[in-house]
């Protein structure tokens, strides 16, 4: 396992955490269960930025990058669950196929 | 080397349930688990600061969000059937994934730039002075959006206005 560094096994985490979440955002119906899959998918985007600052040897680029990723991350998150209660409230479901009903 | 690896397979372990899981309570707590692991990854991997923020925001106040919203919304059964055909949103990510290495891989295993060794306090407020105003704001927005979690819909707001003497 010498030729094997940190950072690489860090990149694999990065993909395989992306592709899972990719998966939920294609397959997945229920709207929180899409919030979560977003979240995962930006987790993985999180661990590259650092990833890549650390390759790179700019740590603090990566790092600062790496924090506006989770502030972005954390208000689309709350959005998006305040859109998803709403649509509940007037729905009746969670379900995404149900928010073409409120087309006018 | 292998405490790095055995954290990181958890991540991806949690990450896989949380997608895999039924029920949405039990989702959201293997996403919390998810962002509890990458925190102590990121601090593994020397980004100590990314780690804490990621913790505490991550694995705290979104998971937090989260329970609050399924305790309002309500717990249902996540078993829809998916809108996309599986055969096609294997065929997609396999796409996905061939672009990510194409383009990926080959930037980060480019010779280095210049090392620069600027702490991230002096990356965050010098260099990127803009993006963190721009964050400040979105913040702000983040609140009001937040609001809506707990916005009643009209008709229950003036019959309770009506109510009241």
């Amino acid at each position: 396992m010498s030729g094997v560094s940190i950072w690489s096994i860090s990149l694999v985490a990065v993909f395989a955490l992306v592709m899972t979440g990719l998966y939920g955002l294609l397959i997945l119906r229920n709207l929180i269960k899409i919030v979560v899959s977003l979240q995962i998918f930006a987790k993985g985007t999180i661990l590259i930025m650092v990833v890549a600052g650390g390759m790179q040897g700019q740590p603090g680029v990566g790092s600062s990058l790496a924090i506006t990723v989770i502030v972005a991350d954390t208000v689309v998150t709350v959005i998006a669950l305040a859109l998803a209660i709403q649509v509940r409230r007037y729905c009746g479901t969670l379900d995404s196929r149900a928010i073409s009903s409120l087309k006018r | 080397m292998a405490i790095q690896a055995l954290v990181l397979a958890s991540m991806l372990l949690c990450a896989v349930q949380a997608i895999r899981s039924e029920r949405l309570l039990v989702s959201a707590l293997w996403l919390a688990g998810c962002s509890a692991l990458l925190g102590v990854a990121l601090a593994l991997l020397g980004a100590p600061e990314v780690g804490v923020i990621e913790l505490s925001v991550g694995a705290g106040l979104v998971t937090v969000i989260f329970v609050f919203a399924i305790s309002i919304a309500g717990e249902e059964p996540a078993a829809y059937r998916s809108v996309v055909p599986r055969s096609l949103a294997w065929v997609l990510m396999t796409l996905f994934f061939l672009l990510l290495v194409l383009l990926v891989v080959p930037r980060l295993v480019a010779p280095a730039l210049a090392p620069q060794s600027q702490s991230v306090v002096r990356a965050v407020w010098e260099m990127r002075a803009l993006d963190t105003l721009l964050q400040v704001t979105l913040i702000f927005c983040g609140v009001l959006g937040s609001l809506g979690l707990l916005a009643e819909p009209r008709a229950a707001v003036s019959a309770v206005k009506g109510g009241a003497p």
